[in-house]
Order: C-alpha cells, then structure tokens, then sequence
C-alpha cells in the first residue's frame, strides 16, 4: 500500500485532495459527504471583510429606515432580540463542521484592508479551525497606489492577521505581482505558514442586449492548472513555504503533477462541483493506481521532484521555453 | 426617445407632443426631439421634469430603458446636483405646463407609451419618495381622468391622498378633474357603492326628465343623449357637447315656461349623463382585513364599481403591523416570529363568485398588463377587484429598486399575474388569462433581497429555513392550481 500522506500547514493529512473554498462547505451533509468520498481537509468557503463591515450596518438601516416619515408610525418591524449576522452564522457553521468531521478544517478570509474586522481571524481560531486561509483579493484601480504601496498594504495585513492568531496561517495570492518570489519570501516572513496558488478571480462580464456588467463565476478548465504548476515550480525550491496548488485540478494526473511541481497539496472546487463528491474516491483510487503503475512509495517521495531546481533543464519554466513552445505550433502549421 | 414608463410615483416627469411651431416661445434650455409616435408624426415630444417637487427616490433612473451609447452607465435620465439646474429646469416646466394637452379622443389608451402622454391629475403628492402605491392612482386619474371618482379607504392613501389643506388631486385646463372622498377603515367598500348608487340614481332621474321634456328641448338631442355609446373617450366627449348643448338649452328656455322648476333640477343632474367611473381605493389592512366584509358585500352586489387595492402585504400607514396578505414567512409586527400562516389570497375568493372581474398585477413586472387591467376593469359593467403588488418601504428594501422587486416577486412565483373577465365569459371566450410565465426563480432570490425576510433568517435561521421550504412548495401548488382553474374556466370557450 503506497503512502499518500502529505504534511501541509504542520497537519497530516492522509492524502493530498483537500477541498477548495466554495460553497461545496455549506451544507452539512456534504461536508460530510466530502469527509466519506476521501477528503484529507476542508477550507470552509470565506468569511468576507464587507459582510462584517456591512451587514450590521444594512440591517439597521433598512430596520430604521423611513421610520420618521409619518407621525402615526414610529417603526415598521418588531424588535427581535437577536440578530446573527453572516459572521456569526459562519461561525457557529465552523463549529458544527468541526463537530461533524474528524478530518482538518480550515477557515477563510476574504479581505484586504486592515481594521478591526481581522479580529474574526482570532474568531475562526477560537471556533476550532485548524488552520486559517486568507484571501488577499484586491483589484487596483487607483492609478496613484503604486505597487509598494500595495504590497505593503498586504504585508500589514498579514502582519496584523498573524498577530491574532496562533493557528497556521496560509495566504491564497493571485498570480498578479511583478515579482512573485519577493513577495513571496515578504509574506512568509511577515508570518504566513503556507502559500495558496492561486485565486481565482471572478472576472466581470459585459451583456450587450442590457448593457450592463455582469459577475460570471466559470468553473475551471483542464489548461488552468498550468499556470499555478509553473509557479509553484519556480517558487517551491527558492522560498520555502507549504504550497497548495488551486485551480484547474481535475485528475489524478493534475494532484501528481502538482506533487512534482512541489506542492504539498491540491485544493479543489469546479471538479467536485460539476462532477460530484465522488470524484474524490475516484481520483484518490487512480493516484494510488498510478503510484502502483510508476513504482512510486509515496506522495512525500514525489513532491518537489519536478520543480525547477529539479528538472534536467530549469530553463523549461522560464522565458527560453516560450520560444519552443512556439516554434511547435510553427511546425504545426507548415 | 424611448417611451417612458407609468411606473413613476410623483408625477414629476411628463410628457407631452405639440407642434412644432409652438417651440417659438420656449424659454433657453428647453429640451424636445421629433415626436416618434405614429399617430402624431409631425409633432415634437418632450419629456420634462418638474424640478421643484422631484423627491429624488431615483426610480427613474432605474426604470429609464434608454442608455448612453457613449457612456452606458448613464441613461436617459441621470441624478444630478438639482441646485446648477434648477432656474434652467424650473422655466422649462412653467413652459412645458403652457403646451396644450394631448387630445384623448382617438387616442389609443391600451399602449403604454400613449397612457404617459395623458395628463395626471394626481401629482406631487406626500408618499414616501419611491413610494410603490402611487402609480397605480396616477395611472387611474391619466386613463380615467375627471370622470373619476374615489372612494379611498384610511391608510397610506388616503393620507398622501388628502393631507389637507392640500390634495394631490388636480384638476385640468377646464377645471374639471376626479373627485375624491375619504372614509373610514371598516366600511369603505360600503361608501364608495353609495357613490355608485347615487351616480346612478341621478342619471336615472336625468333621463326620466329628459323623457317627460323631449319636446320642449328637442328630441334628436334628448334621443342622442339616452342612447349615446360611451365606450371611449371620444364618444364621452360626443356625450360632454351634447351635455353642455342641453344645460344650454334649458338656460335659453323662456323663465315663463311652466316646467322651469324640473329643467333647472336637470340642469343640476344632467352631467350624471356623462359616464362616470367609480373607484374605491385602499390598503390590504383595509380590503383583506378590517373592511373586507363590505368589500364582499359590495363585490356580491353586482354594482359597477372598480375596487383597486394597493397591497403593500403589511399595514403600512401604522408602522407595519401583519395583515392577512402578509406572506408566510414574512416578519411584521404580530408576526414577529416570520408569519406562520400563507396570505390570503384575496383574488380566488373575488373569482369564486363568478361575475366579478379579477386581475392581479404589478407594473414593475409588467406594466402592459396592468394597462390593460385597468382598462378592462372599468370597461366590465360590474364589479372589479384588482390586486396591485406595491413595494414599500416597510419591505426593507432599496427603494430605487421596487421595480426590480416587483419582477422579482413576479419570476419567483411568490406574485402571479392574472385577469378574469366574466364579459368574456359571457361572449364565450375564454375568461381567464395567467400572465405570467412559470416561476423561473428560486424564492428566495426574491425575498432575501428585503429585510422583512432577512431579519428572520438573521434571528432564527432554522424557522427561516423551514418557512422559506413551506412558501416555495407553496409556490409550485399555486402555479398548479391556477393553471387547472384556467383548463377548466376556459374549457367551452371558442
Ligand atoms: C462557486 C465557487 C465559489 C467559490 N468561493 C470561494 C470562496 O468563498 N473563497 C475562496 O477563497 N475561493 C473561492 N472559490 C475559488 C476556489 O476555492 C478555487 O480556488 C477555484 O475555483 C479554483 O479551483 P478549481 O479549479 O478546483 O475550481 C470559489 C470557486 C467557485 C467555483
């Protein structure tokens, strides 16, 4: 019997098919649905910064709104004892998860500016997580904000996240820096324990009939996975970190190549939700088929074999290979 | 040009078409484009806002079809600061109220664009800004115009109605416009069939003494007069100038003639000869709860009176206390923990008696419907009930978005459009029409928007939970229902 077992954020997980945050963590069914099918941990979908900003706020106003317009009403609701509001209901669903698995749970944030609402990190850990995933998303529109000054914004954050927690803290980037491996080594250093690659971000969309702009949330295709798997080659043998590679994850050849790239585990999402939970037990049988078929002992073995100190021409992943990738669809067309 | 919608709740936007030649005297700044109605098309249009009593509720910008093509997040009508446009604006609207009305003879009333060229005389009232009642009046007062009459329930309505001294009621250039009374909670149903019988009983006494004087006041007119068709504005017009010719007959009549006693008494009843459209307007406290045994009453009596309610699905006037059209799973005060039973459904109770007309409607979702409702409904000699789906902010929600929420409600399946027509019924066509399609939505994308719903999935998310579960079921039994009662009304029809 091969050894999956995988170490990420300083857990032990039996195999490197963790479940990526998105809605498949809302139910509890499904959670445990997920923990049956093979899941080794779970990211809960994420807590964001504005509902904890907004929501009170929203609510009050729309409770309270109005209520000086006629003389002969002085509100229109009843006064209810107690509201949850998204932050406590995710909470209170964090705990439940917890109660229902035994395998890892781990939180996730969604935020970029510092304030008080990072307190929820604290929150999270104090609700049982196991570990805590925060999503940097931020879309720069501001031509004066140069990109130091984002980055700090992020490193600040980080900084002031790792301060409320002592659980393991991981940061799920997106892919847009000028120099991924500074930023990298900054955030490890200003105390992230692992590095998320990468969100995905749900690009807006045009509608030509009512010329409006419109969310599209597309589940990913197999060619996804090739820009994360670069990266964590590059990255894995240069600043040492847990990676987690989402997007596009699929098959089991995507979780081995991911391996090699040298992450510690993959995260996924649009498979299981356009295919089903079971997937994981499938996915999970053709690794250990493969790793039967190829001679493999372990996961652990694998990790980090192809990444880009490993490779027989390191080249492969940067800027030389272009030119041979294109020189094969010149091939093609003669 | 796009045309504009009646969805508007204050009457602050207008339009007009007029000739060119009057543009002459119009003041710096005034806007107008070629008219694109086909029945006016030598003519300019004009939509203009009244910038003074503009409550700044932004509807109209919600609603506005059109789009800049250059920059598409502005539209037709944008919110601007009013103070740069104010002068501008305000001569603009003194000139814009000197253009002359749109005839409503021979104008087609069952579009909408040509419904918002008519005069409302129900304008700048005091409802909330946004408010979702008050179209449906304004509507009414442009299609039905001074041969309205209103018997308004108390309530919402009835206090941006009649906030006296001042009335929104107005009048137009002749001086003519609706009349409007209001009564109590409890019998207002009762006092508008009263407004009913006496119309009636004047023209019944007007055309008895038409008869017993046909020869001292010529009887083509007084034949023309008993029989005149006022099926349409232009034959009502016909009716008003045969009117107008027989009070001026009896002025010319010699102070001699012995019969001088009873014509003056003609004279004071003979515009009861002129068709007359009886309204009575209300809140769903007024026509589900407190008043609804009048409101059966008057319904069962056969009388041809045109009920219109304007179901906010909460007290709204007294600060949102639950009426029985407060929906399952909807927080109100008395129902504080999400109302546990399903709303009444006011509309099949009407249908049960046969020969009442019916509709359901909701101009955010559907404003051709709710036209042509209205127009049906007082067309039907008989009584109507229509049922009209109003946002409020007792809702929680956005109130630029009431709109947006009605055709939500409309999609969810929550509110479904429909008319029964016993007229067509008795001509042998099918009677009853569904006008909205399938729901197409989960419910919940509609309530969660409104904090009614919220605050009970905020405060007890299992209840939430079981109650949103009930109502969506509920949703597809209704679907079903309605769809086997109109097999089965429309069954023999041709
Ligand atoms: C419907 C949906 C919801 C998601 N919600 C979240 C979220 O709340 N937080 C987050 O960090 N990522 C979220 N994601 C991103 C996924 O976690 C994942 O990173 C991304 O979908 C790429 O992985 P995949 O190719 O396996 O789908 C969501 C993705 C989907 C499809």
């Amino acid at each position: 019997m091969n050894d999956l077992s995988t170490r990420y954020l300083g857990l032990t997980l039996k195999n490197p098919l963790v479940v990526s945050a998105s809605p498949l963590s809302k139910r509890l069914d499904r959670v445990r649905k997920l923990e049956e099918a093979g899941a080794s941990a779970i990211v809960l979908y994420s807590l964001f910064e504005e509902q904890i900003i907004n929501e009170s706020r929203a609510l009050d106003h729309y409770l309270s709104h109005g209520t000086e317009s006629y003389a002969e009403a002085l509100s229109y609701y009843p006064d209810l004892p107690h509201y949850n509001l998204e932050p406590d209901v995710y909470l209170e669903h964090l705990q439940r998860v917890k109660a229902a698995v035994a395998i890892p749970v781990i939180g996730s944030l969604n935020g970029v500016s510092r304030g008080h609402w990072t307190e929820y990190a604290a929150k999270i850990a104090q609700a049982g997580a196991d570990a805590l995933e925060l999503n940097l998303y931020y879309v720069p529109t501001d031509p004066d904000l140069d990109a130091f000054e984002i980055e700090q914004m992020y490193l600040d954050l980080v900084r002031e996240v790792r301060a409320h927690v002592h659980i393991p803290l991981a940061l799920k980037l997106s892919p847009f820096f000028s120099a991924l491996p500074a930023m990298a080594r900054q955030l490890v250093a200003a105390g992230a324990d692992g590095l998320v690659l990468f969100n995905r971000f749900y690009q807006p969309d045009i509608d030509l009939e009512q010329l409006t702009v419109v969310p599209t949330a597309h589940l990913s295709r197999a060619e996804d996975l090739l820009l994360p798997l670069r990266w964590i080659a590059i990255l894995s043998g240069r600043v040492a970190t847990d990676y987690a590679l989402t997007g596009g994850v699929h098959s089991a050849h995507d979780v081995l190549k991911a391996m090699m790239a040298g992450a510690k585990v993959t995260m996924l999402a649009s498979e299981l939700l356009a295919h089903g939970i079971g997937r994981l037990a499938a996915i999970e049988h053709d690794l250990r088929e493969w790793m039967e078929q190829h001679e493999y002992e372990s996961i652990a073995q694998m990790q980090g074999s192809m990444n880009q100190h490993a490779v027989a021409e390191p080249a492969a992943f940067e800027r030389a290979h272009y030119l041979r990738a294109l020189n094969t669809f010149d091939n093609r067309l003669l | 040009m796009r045309q504009m919608r009646p969805r508007l709740p204050h009457a602050v936007i207008r339009s007009k078409v007029y000739p060119p030649a009057l543009l002459a005297a119009a003041p710096a700044g005034f806007r107008s484009s070629p008219s694109r109605f086909k029945e006016f098309p030598d003519l300019i249009y004009t939509l203009q806002v009244a910038p003074e009593d503009c409550t700044g509720c932004g509807l109209c910008v919600e609603a506005c079809p059109a789009k800049n093509k250059r920059a598409a997040g502005r539209k037709a009508i944008n919110m601007v600061e009013q103070a740069p446009l104010r002068e501008v604006e305000r001569s603009s609207w003194e000139f814009f109220l000197t253009l002359p009305e749109t005839p409503r003879a021979g104008l087609h009333l069952g579009s909408i664009k040509n419904s918002q060229l008519l005069l409302p005389l129900f304008e700048f009232s005091g409802a909330c800004a946004g408010c979702g009642e008050t179209p449906y009046i304004k509507l009414v007062t442009q299609l039905f115009g001074d041969r309205t009459i209103i018997a308004n329930a108390t309530g919402c309505s009835s206090i941006y109605g009649g906030n006296l001294p001042t009335t929104p009621y107005t009048v137009d250039a002749a001086g003519r416009g609706p009349a409007w009374s209001n009564s109590l909670f409890e019998d207002n149903a009762e006092f508008g069939l009263g407004m009913r019988l006496a119309v009636d009983k004047q023209n019944e006494q007007a055309r008895e003494l038409l008869l017993r004087h046909a020869t001292t006041l010529g009887a083509d007119l007084v034949d023309a007069i008993l029989n005149a068709p006022q099926h349409d504005d232009a034959a009502i017009d016909a009716q008003r100038l045969r009117v107008a010719e027989l009070k001026a007959r009896i002025a010319a009549t010699a102070p001699h003639n012995g019969t001088r006693v009873e014509l003056g008494y003609l004279a004071s009843l003979a515009d009861a000869l002129v068709r007359k459209s009886v309204w009575i307007i209300g809140g769903d406290g007024w026509a589900y709860d407190i008043g609804f045994g009048g409101l059966d009453h008057v319904l069962a009596s056969g009388r041809n009176v045109n009920v219109l309610v304007l179901d906010t699905e909460v007290y709204s006037n007294t600060g949102g206390q639950s009426s029985k059209a407060t929906p399952l799973g909807a927080v109100a005060k008395f129902a504080a923990r999400g109302k546990a039973t399903p709303k009444k459904d006011l509309g099949m109770l009407a249908m049960a008696y046969g020969n009442v007309y019916v509709a359901r409607i909701a101009m955010g979702a559907d404003d051709q419907q709710t036209l042509r409702a209205m127009l049906e409904a007082e067309a039907y000699d008989g009584p109507s009930l229509i049922i009209a789906y109003s946002h409020c902010i007792a809702h929680g929600i956005d109130m630029r978005k009431g709109l947006e929420q009605q055709k939500l409600a409309v999609q969810s399946g929550a509110w479904s459009l429909y008319r029964y027509n016993p007229q067509l019924a008795l001509e042998g066509k099918a009677p009853f029409s569904i006008d909205s399609k399938p729901p197409s939505i989960p419910l919940e994308q509609y309530i969660y928007n409104e904090a009614r719903y919220r605050m009970l999935a905020q405060s007890d998310a299992e209840r939430a939970a079981q109650l949103l579960h009930q109502a969506q079921d509920a949703v597809a039994q209704r679907r079903q229902a309605l769809e086997a009662l109109a097999a089965q009304l429309n069954k023999g029809a041709l």
